[in-house]
């Protein structure tokens, strides 16, 4: 299908972005990878879209304090070729190549992806796993959201539709760092029909600061937080057990609930191998 | 300019084009359309298939997901122009020889997906050539061939390099 009518504006500046969005039915577009397919199909129909990809400034990766700041209009190809990401920011490494196929990350944006948050997306549960920060930029100026208090509901967040996300803040990989990542998917490249991103800390031989992050079993990212104490104490089984607890997904067209629950746990112990290793 | 019609320059395989376009108008669809570019296929029309690769600026895209107003200064090429140019003469070869298109629907998107693994260089596993092409849809082939086909250039321009 053909997208509806709609006008398009190219922002010159955050401020200008924010300035065209507060247009009725405005919306931005990033890298478009999921707002065109929507609107080809009708699914969305905005009255004007906001164009932010030739906004400068919002396209750097950089460190500063302990933290790595990755610039909302970051290709996802961009990320990937990243040596410094994939040194300091080894969980969005591990994720990457499956975000998508090469030419959605091509043209498709970090930040784009997290405000979009579709619940079975890689990023977003990224992004929760690593305690990671959200800075947005609105009409009453600029705040930062935590991952955890950003994603609020099926592809709600703490994005109005007035704001502009401009970064995405992680904290840096230190030699204790442990991460996993591991999905399910139909295809190489597709929304994972269930997926896990996982941060923690070595302490000796136990883990710390475990923080498991799920996909596409919610609405939004969703943490287990009855197997990330039963991981930390190195039993692989209970945490499996616990995440009864944890998850409750719903029936789609990819898999029963059930089947998810599963998919789950093997996703867990895979991911929980991860874990036990040392960054190279 | 805040409007539903712009005024666009792009340049299309080396030539600028000066356009007129609606602002829902598709990258793909103003290639076909309006360029009279129909090497460029449309498919599912919402990023899932692959028949519409272009490049854009270098990159391989979909040409379904971008808007022709993006691309207001952008250097597109499309099959036709790749294909002219010479650059992929030994892949659309070794697809012919190897049988990796019966329809041929997909070819263009493959031929250009499948080049920008190539350039980069190295001898790509077999492994990495599936998930590289993993974005495009082949309904007739079922992959084997094209990955046959792109595995056997690899090598060749991989041994042409050594020997030069």
């Amino acid at each position: 299908m053909k997208p509806a009518p709609f006008a398009y504006a190219k922002a010159r500046s955050v401020a200008h972005a924010i300035e065209l969005l507060a247009n009725d039915d405005a919306r931005l577009l990033a890298g478009g990878q999921s707002l065109i397919a929507t609107l080809n199909m009708r699914l969305s129909h905005p009255s004007l879209l906001v164009d932010i990809n030739g906004v400068g400034g919002l396209d750097g990766i950089s460190s500063n304090d302990g933290h790595i700041e990755i610039g909302a209009l970051v290709r996802h190809a961009q990320a990937e070729r990243s040596a410094e990401l994939g040194r300091r920011a080894p969980l969005i490494a591990l994720a990457m190549p499956h975000i998508g196929h090469p030419a959605i990350r091509n043209r498709g944006t970090i930040g784009g992806s997290i405000a979009f948050a579709d619940p079975a997306a890689e990023l977003p549960a990224c992004v929760l796993a690593l305690g990671g920060e959200l800075a947005i930029a609105g009409p009453q100026g600029s705040r930062v959201v935590k991952a955890d208090d950003f994603f609020k509901s099926l592809f709600e967040t703490a994005l109005t539709t007035h704001d502009v996300l401009t970064s995405i803040r992680i904290p840096a990989a230190s030699a204790q760092t442990r991460v996993g990542f591991a999905e399910f998917a139909r295809r190489h490249g597709d929304y994972a029909m269930v997926g896990l991103a996982a941060s923690g800390r070595a302490d000796g031989k136990r883990l710390r600061d475990l923080r498991l992050a799920y996909f596409g079993v919610g609405s939004t990212p969703v943490r287990a937080h009855h197997a990330e104490p039963a991981l930390e104490d190195g039993d692989i089984d209970a945490a499996v057990r616990a995440l009864a607890q944890d998850l409750n997904p719903p029936d789609d067209v990819q898999a029963s609930g059930a089947v998810k629950t599963h998919l789950a746990g093997v996703l867990l112990r895979r991911v929980a191998r991860q874990l036990d290793r040392a960054l190279s | 300019m805040n409007a539903q019609v712009h005024d666009i320059i792009m340049t299309v395989n080396g030539e600028e084009t000066r356009a007129t376009v609606d602002a829902r108008k598709t990258l793909v669809d103003f290639l076909r359309d309006d360029a009279a570019l129909t090497g460029s296929h449309i498919g599912c029309e919402h990023g899932v298939c692959g028949a519409c690769s272009v490049r854009v600026d270098g990159a391989v895209v979909r040409g379904c997901l971008m808007l022709a107003v993006q691309c207001d200064g952008a250097r597109v090429e499309t099959i036709e122009g790749v294909a002219e140019t010479d650059e992929i003469t030994d892949l659309q070869e070794a697809f012919i020889a190897r049988n990796a298109l019966q329809c041929g629907y997909c070819t263009p998107g493959m031929l250009l997906t499948a080049q920008e693994l190539l350039a980069a260089g190295g001898v790509p596993s077999r492994e990495q050539i599936r998930v590289h092409l993993s974005g495009n849809y082949c309904r007739c082939t079922g992959y084997q061939a094209i990955v046959d086909a792109v595995e056997a250039v690899a090598q060749a321009r991989h041994s042409s390099r050594e020997t030069r």
